[in-house]
């Protein structure tokens, strides 16, 4: 098989990936809304089995999502995340692999249909507008802070992925528990956990993704000062990132300030994973800076 | 010690939530000095009062106050962030001035405002340091006290073992057929082994209904609050270390083509910028020569013509002039000469141009840089020949270098490749007044054609200039003629650039991320323990645990102090205080 057929298959494998997360997305909210009526015994039966193709689809698609990783990197002949593209790939891979990680602790399964269902948003949008060929890479790229710094900020995204999917709940279950009007029929809220609890799993994957996203730009700095000759330049994507880390600071600190934790310290998290993906695609497509390495014209 | 507070998770500050034993005194401190603003506070200016008559110093009290306490210091992060982003958003003038001017010709009014705003030098703007210094204050306000505080909480003990248990998040409890004496014993030499916890027993005699018991009390995690004032320390060592490097570092950029070469010293350089305290001797003397420059790009269909190295052989001469050194500089491996790193920041080609006046003297020699605009090097220059005999007219050409030119039907002519497989220089022909004489510094590589006209053809269309290496060719208008040299020598944009204060900054870098790593992950626990003789002869053994913050691992924690306890008869663990069928309350509690 030579590298253009390799890098073919990898694109067939990243597809077939989000057929699979299509019809996890799909199970896992037939799952939650069947946990409404939980004391209906043969609802109960076919909600077990909603959740099973949700369970396996997921696998299923992370596990094809990691041979199309793979794939990339052997066609490119290079660490397969040097593109928007292959940001998209991995970057959901590693989400849903904390979500399936997590899974295996402590039960999460109601966080599914959010994480299934921003991972095959972002592989759509990965497949359908930032797809780039398979190839090598500038001389800029070439270091092996290639892999460290950008695998990291990849796993840093992820896991705040997971992490806003949790706010979000919390954000959401809040409101219906304080009676919000228009929350009013979600009634699949109430099987969710109670908002402490959301609060809490996204806390602790928040403060991994924080010392993940602080190593992110300290590794940055150190190949900026190789590369481009000084380690802090105020590029966009640097503002950016230090903007990321400041509202994530914010969080941290909002979190222990009375009148600020809870609702309003979910906030935070909301607007934080907002400057994430605009530093990703807003900052990438629209200013024009030194880390224009979108491959996208 | 009342049951007062719900068990409610905190984040970085590092008070045991409801533990009675309230380990910061002061009022209006950060982390918990919330209590006069309650919930309501919305601005995020502290909440409180302004005190009536107070006097200056209550003025300079309550100020301070509000400054450290952790409301304002939120409100500054918020503050931080939002005013670093028109710094992405507007172009900036340190890493692009020309931008700068571009914006203020396309909008000059909101432009004249944005920059006496200091909206196109926002990082150094004083809004922008107003806020960062602040925060700093606010930071050193709050690490000051609570390092004072850990201090004694490092010397100090564990606190005494509460007498009620059932308020607590985890606990658990069992019966043993050894003595309290024995269980207290081992539970304490079995948590002692693990080196994570201080530990501390202690009796209690009979009072009321509660029979005489012995109790255990024990702590860990006193590094979740280590790491957390590392953390902060670290963020100030690493802006005192930044500040030091702007003052000490000096950066030269120059341009040298190949064979040629430059010394490092400050008039060697086509740019030089320099610290405060930047003294020249600092230059270490040596100079530099571009032996040859090499690149490769793609030739393959997927990626034709991206950039795949670029590598510059340069010959180092030191100071004496006797040791000479090879060394090659590549993008992302700069060159270190006596601490200073030179960088490969751009390349190019400088075309050997030698321009005759009409009178067939020598008016221009030299090699001209084009500077490449897109993938292919299509690269534009300018060659200014002002130096032509009296009663002449200067002479101006602009246009651009080819690489690898492919000329269409239509004359027009482009690049198609990034190596020079088949060079062209384009030009047009300007002449009258380059402007060189009045004092005003030129962009060498631009023409301004303010007091120039165009020199036409014989159709009367703008004169173009076609010539290829070894080539002469005679200027339109009888001016004179340009000759291309055979070679077409490369250039490269060096950058050289010396700031002491880097392995500091990385250190305290390094520090602060360490710090981060250790407050966020250390779990900080207390677990107590209590025993007691039942009238049947077994003994009672009772265990509570309380977290600092959110912490999954505490009942864990909890039931592996109990599985410590020895000749256990039957144990139960839970983390839910609110069950009736507590055994601590049909098993003769002894409070």
């Amino acid at each position: 098989m030579n590298t253009e057929q390799t890098g073919e298959l990898s694109t067939l494998l990243v597809w077939a990936t989000l057929v699979c997360l299509t019809i996890a997305l799909v199970a896992f909210s037939i799952d939650l809304a069947r946990r409404v009526d939980r004391t209906a015994v043969a609802d109960e039966t076919e909600r077990r089995r909603a959740f099973g193709v949700a369970t396996a689809t997921t696998w299923l698609g992370t596990a094809l999502l990691l041979a199309g990783i793979v794939t990339r990197g052997i066609a490119a002949g290079r660490t397969p995340w040097a593109n928007m593209y292959e940001f998209t790939m991995v970057g959901s891979f590693v989400a849903l692999a904390v979500f399936l990680g997590v899974g295996r602790v402590r039960k999460v399964d109601y966080l599914g249909a959010f994480v299934t269902g921003l991972a095959a948003v972002f592989l759509t949008l990965g497949l359908n507008v930032f797809y780039v060929a398979a190839m090598g890479v500038q001389p800029a790229l070439q270091s092996s802070w290639l892999v460290l710094h950008v695998g990291v900020a990849i796993i840093a995204t992820g896991v705040f992925t997971v992490a806003f999917a949790a706010s979000v709940l919390q954000l959401l279950r809040s409101a219906r528990d304080g009676g919000a009007v228009r929350l009013g029929s979600w009634r699949w809220l109430d099987r969710t956990p109670a908002p402490a609890a959301l609060e809490g799993l996204s806390f602790r994957l928040n403060a991994v993704g924080f010392v993940l996203w602080t190593f992110t730009i300290i590794g940055g700095a150190i190949w900026a000062e190789h590369a481009w000759g000084r380690y802090w330049g105020w590029d966009p994507k640097e503002v950016w990132s230090f903007v990321i880390w400041v509202v994530y600071a914010a969080y941290l600190h909002a979190r222990t300030t009375r009148g600020w934790s809870g609702t309003r310290a979910a906030w935070f998290v909301v607007v934080g994973y907002a400057c994430l993906l605009f530093n990703f695609t807003g900052v990438n497509l629209v200013f024009n800076g030194l880390h224009s390495y979108s491959g996208v014209e | 010690m009342g049951a007062r507070d719900t068990y409610r998770p905190e984040g970085i500050a590092d008070e045991f939530v409801d533990d009675g034993v309230r380990t910061v005194a002061e009022p209006a401190h950060r982390g918990r000095g919330e209590q006069a603003g309650a919930h309501a506070s919305t601005g995020g200016a502290a909440g409180g009062s302004a005190p009536v008559a107070i006097g200056v110093v209550g003025w300079l009290r309550w100020a301070w106050r509000q400054l450290t306490s952790m409301r304002v210091a939120l409100l500054l992060l918020m503050l931080l962030a939002v005013a670093a982003v028109p710094g992405s958003v507007l172009p900036q003038r340190g890493p692009s001035p020309d931008r700068v001017l571009e914006y203020l010709g396309d909008h000059p009014t909101t432009g004249a405002w944005l920059d006496r705003l200091g909206f196109f030098t926002v990082y150094s703007s004083p809004w922008f340091s107003a806020i960062y210094l602040l925060l700093f204050v606010s930071l050193v306000g709050c690490i000051l006290p609570r390092t004072a505080q850990h201090a004694r909480n490092l010397r100090g003990r564990p606190p005494r073992t509460p007498a009620r248990f059932g308020r607590f998040p985890a606990r658990a409890s069992g019966h043993s057929a050894a003595s309290p004496d024995d269980v207290v014993a081992t539970v304490a030499a079995a948590l002692r082994r693990r080196r994570t916890f201080r530990v501390d027993t202690a009796a209690e005699v009979a009072a009321g209904e509660r029979p005489a018991a012995r109790t255990l009390t024990a702590e860990r995690g006193y590094l979740r609050e280590t790491g957390n004032l590392v953390f902060h320390v670290a963020l100030l060592g690493l802006l005192v270390s930044v500040a030091a490097g702007q003052l000490l570092h000096y950066r030269g950029q120059a341009i040298v083509t190949e064979g040629r070469g430059f010394a490092n010293a400050v008039v060697d350089y086509d740019t030089f910028e320099k610290g405060a305290w930047f003294r020249p001797e600092q230059l270490s003397p040596f100079s530099l020569t571009l032996a040859a420059f090499t690149s490769e790009f793609a030739s393959d269909a997927v990626a034709f013509a991206q950039a795949r190295d670029f590598t510059a052989h340069v010959t180092i001469t030191g100071a004496d002039g006797a040791g000479t050194e090879q060394a090659t500089i590549r993008v992302n491996h700069p060159l270190t000469v006596d601490g200073a790193k030179i960088y490969l920041q751009g390349n190019g080609f400088a075309p050997e141009v030698t321009v005759r006046d009409s009178s067939g003297e020598v008016a221009f020699a030299g090699r001209v840089p084009f500077i490449p605009e897109d993938d292919m090097y299509t690269s534009r220059g300018v060659v200014k020949v002002p130096d032509v005999a009296p009663g002449l007219e200067q002479i101006g050409l602009t246009g651009y270098f080819l690489p690898t030119a492919v000329v269409e039907d239509d004359g027009r002519a482009r690049s198609v490749f990034p190596q020079p497989d088949h060079p062209l220089l384009v030009l047009q022909v300007w002449t009258g007044d380059l402007g060189l004489d009045g004092g005003v510094p030129q962009n060498a590589y631009q023409l301004d054609t303010a007091t120039m006209t165009p020199v036409a053809d014989e159709t009367g269309a703008r004169a173009q200039v076609i010539v290829a290496p070894g080539q002469t060719v005679e200027l339109p208008g009888g001016l004179g003629s340009i000759e291309l040299g055979a070679e077409v020598p490369r250039y490269v944009a060096l950058d050289l650039r010396y700031d002491p204060s880097l392995a500091w900054v990385l250190t305290f870098a390094l520090l602060a991320l360490a710090g981060l790593a250790v407050s966020l992950f250390t779990p900080r626990r207390r677990v107590w323990l209590r025993a007691w003789a039942m009238p049947d002869g077994r003994t009672r053994v009772e265990l509570a645990g309380l977290a600092r913050g959110d912490d999954g691992g505490l009942q864990g924690e909890v039931d592996r102090a109990l599985a410590a306890v020895p000749d256990r008869t039957h144990g139960t663990g839970r983390t839910d205080g609110s069950d009736s069928a507590d055994s601590a309350d049909d098993q003769g509690d002894p409070a």
